[in-house]
């Protein structure tokens, strides 16, 4: 075995060391920088720890006298994501196709990624903000809110699971002389249907939380009373809407992963 | 008789300095069926996806005539290609169907040029439609399957699948590109029959491309070989012997000759049923 004169090639060397040190030291400057900017004190967590412990007290026990508003708030919430997220889903189909490389031209899908990249960039807080002043207070301002947001991020997912299809089956629906809409309808939609269904039950459960947050700013639902009794110093209804969101997303999120396992 | 194919000066280049075709012509009159033989990189396939109208030939070279009207000249796909398209079936190599579709769905993809638009968006068939489905899956023996997903079914029974679309497409020309190159010799022998009974019953113009000489010599009567994108020979599959095949294409002539052979043909097959 020993008398195989192989020449033994050098092992490669390992990625720039000094490179590598550069990266970790930057990054360690940019926190640094931005300690200063954040106000960061986290001493005060234990110098304060009695307040922070009573604090906390103050929320035991939860107190849910009024849990009849607090529940039917919370149904208001949820049917403010249903709404939020049923639309959206629908607008993100064409759209989130037209955004797709490998089906459209760059004059199509460039101008209507600009536009999907801008829903997706204002909160939906600001959003429901600007809706208030179009449509009032109120769950429907919380609506279009949600439903701008939501299509905005389902047209980039939607269009992500598109170009990542298998082009075969595409071209042999063209192959049989059909349009261009009919090669999306029976090439395209049915290889991608199982991830679009996944994204929209997750964006549904995502806009459940959302829709409590953009209450907080008057657009319906929980978020109204959240915002109310914690400015009222009420800690120990707040511990019981937060019990019941938290409580409601489970089950949301329970419920999806049992219709996701039905539909794929 | 009609000429189903007119291929003029057709010339492709991929890689500059390096024709895949190189000044094809060939013609195919109505109800030919016709081998295009070759070893793999020679251009079949090609040559193949340009009758279809999916690729388009070199700027400034030749055409391409499917029952005399234009599919593609001088590097120009005609406007109403997907109008002729529906005159062309194609078989892939991969089947291409769509797996999570069911097969009468897949079949069913073949008359979509017939079907109205605001029926076909919502996968809307008439019984007429579903039935004359159901004849062409029974024609090529799989009806039995007709619910299940594609993706459920062996490789020749999705390539049956997939020669089922081109009958109800009603095709007066079918395009196999290696129908059976990714199948076993039972499955490959029953593909070929398929393929040769539409031929003779239904008077259907077929090319289908190949790399197996004795394959070629038992289905047909006319073999073109292709090497390196040009038409090398055009006759019948009985003159072209190891020899030629030799001096044509060199070492790659083994690649033709020595193996994938279904078993030795067997009893007479029966009749398309109708």
């Amino acid at each position: 075995m020993t008398d195989l004169a192989i020449a033994i090639p050098p092992a490669p060397r390992p990625a720039h060391h000094t490179g590598r040190l550069i990266g970790w030291a930057l990054l360690c400057l940019v926190l640094a920088w931005a300690w200063r900017g954040a106000d960061m004190r986290p001493l005060d967590l234990f110098r304060d720890s009695g307040n922070m412990a009573q604090f906390a007290g103050d929320f035991f026990p939860p107190n849910f006298r009024d849990w009849r508003i607090y529940l039917s708030e919370m149904i208001v919430t949820v049917q403010i994501a249903l709404w939020g997220t049923v639309l959206a889903v629908v607008c993100a189909v064409p759209l989130g196709v037209l955004s797709s490389a490998n089906i459209v031209p760059a004059w199509v899908y460039q101008p209507v990624r600009r536009v999907m990249d801008a829903c997706r960039a204002i909160n939906e807080m600001v959003f429901a903000m600007l809706f208030i002043v179009a449509v009032g207070l109120g769950p429907f301002a919380g609506v279009l809110a949600l439903w701008v947001h939501t299509t905005g991020i389902l047209a980039k997912l939607f269009s992500e699971a598109v170009e990542a299809i298998d082009p075969r089956p595409v071209e042999g629906i063209r192959s049989t002389g059909a349009s261009p809409l009919e090669e999306v309808i029976y090439g395209v939609i049915p290889q991608v249907l199982p991830l679009w269904i996944s994204y929209s039950l997750y964006r549904f459960e995502s806009n459940v939380r959302s829709a409590s947050v953009v209450g907080m700013v008057g657009a319906g639902g929980i978020g109204v009373v959240l915002y109310e009794i914690i400015r009222g110093f009420q800690y120990a209804d707040t511990c019981a809407v937060m019990i019941m969101i938290v409580v409601t997303v489970s089950l949301i999120d329970l419920i999806s992963a049992r219709i996701r396992k039905g539909l794929i | 008789m009609a000429i189903a194919l007119e291929i003029r000066q057709l010339s492709k280049t991929f890689t500059p300095g390096q024709k895949a075709l190189d000044n094809v012509n060939l013609r195919v009159d109505e109800g030919e069926m016709v081998v295009l033989l070759g070893a793999s990189g020679s251009g079949k396939s090609t040559l193949l996806r340009h009758i279809a109208g999916f690729v388009c030939g070199d700027a400034g070279s030749g055409s391409v005539k499917v029952l005399d009207r234009y599919v593609q000249r001088d590097g120009k796909l005609a406007r109403d290609v997907r109008a002729l398209r529906t005159q062309i079936g194609f078989v892939f190599q991969q089947f291409n169907l769509v797996g999570r579709l069911p097969l009468t769905t897949n079949v069913l993809t073949g008359m979509l040029h017939r079907v109205p638009p605001w029926r076909s968006v919502f996968k809307w068939f008439t019984r007429d439609e579903r039935q004359r489905c159901m004849a062409a899956l029974a024609q090529v023996g799989i009806d039995k399957y007709a619910a299940q997903r594609a993706s459920t079914l062996s490789g020749g029974q999705q390539q049956r699948a997939a020669i089922a679309r081109t009958l109800v497409q009603e095709a007066r020309l079918i395009l196999a590109d290696e129908p059976i190159a990714s199948l076993d010799p039972a499955a490959a022998r029953k593909v070929m029959d398929t393929l040769a009974r539409i031929n003779r019953e239904l008077g259907t113009t077929v090319i289908v491309s190949l790399h197996q000489v004795d394959i070629a010599m038992r289905y047909c009567q006319r073999v073109v070989a292709l090497h390196q994108g040009r038409v090398v020979y055009d006759g019948t599959p009985a003159r072209l012997t190891p020899a030629l095949l030799h001096d044509i294409y060199g070492p790659l002539a083994t690649e033709l000759i020595a193996h994938g052979a279904p078993e030795a043909q067997a009893a007479p097959q029966p009749a398309l049923a109708h």
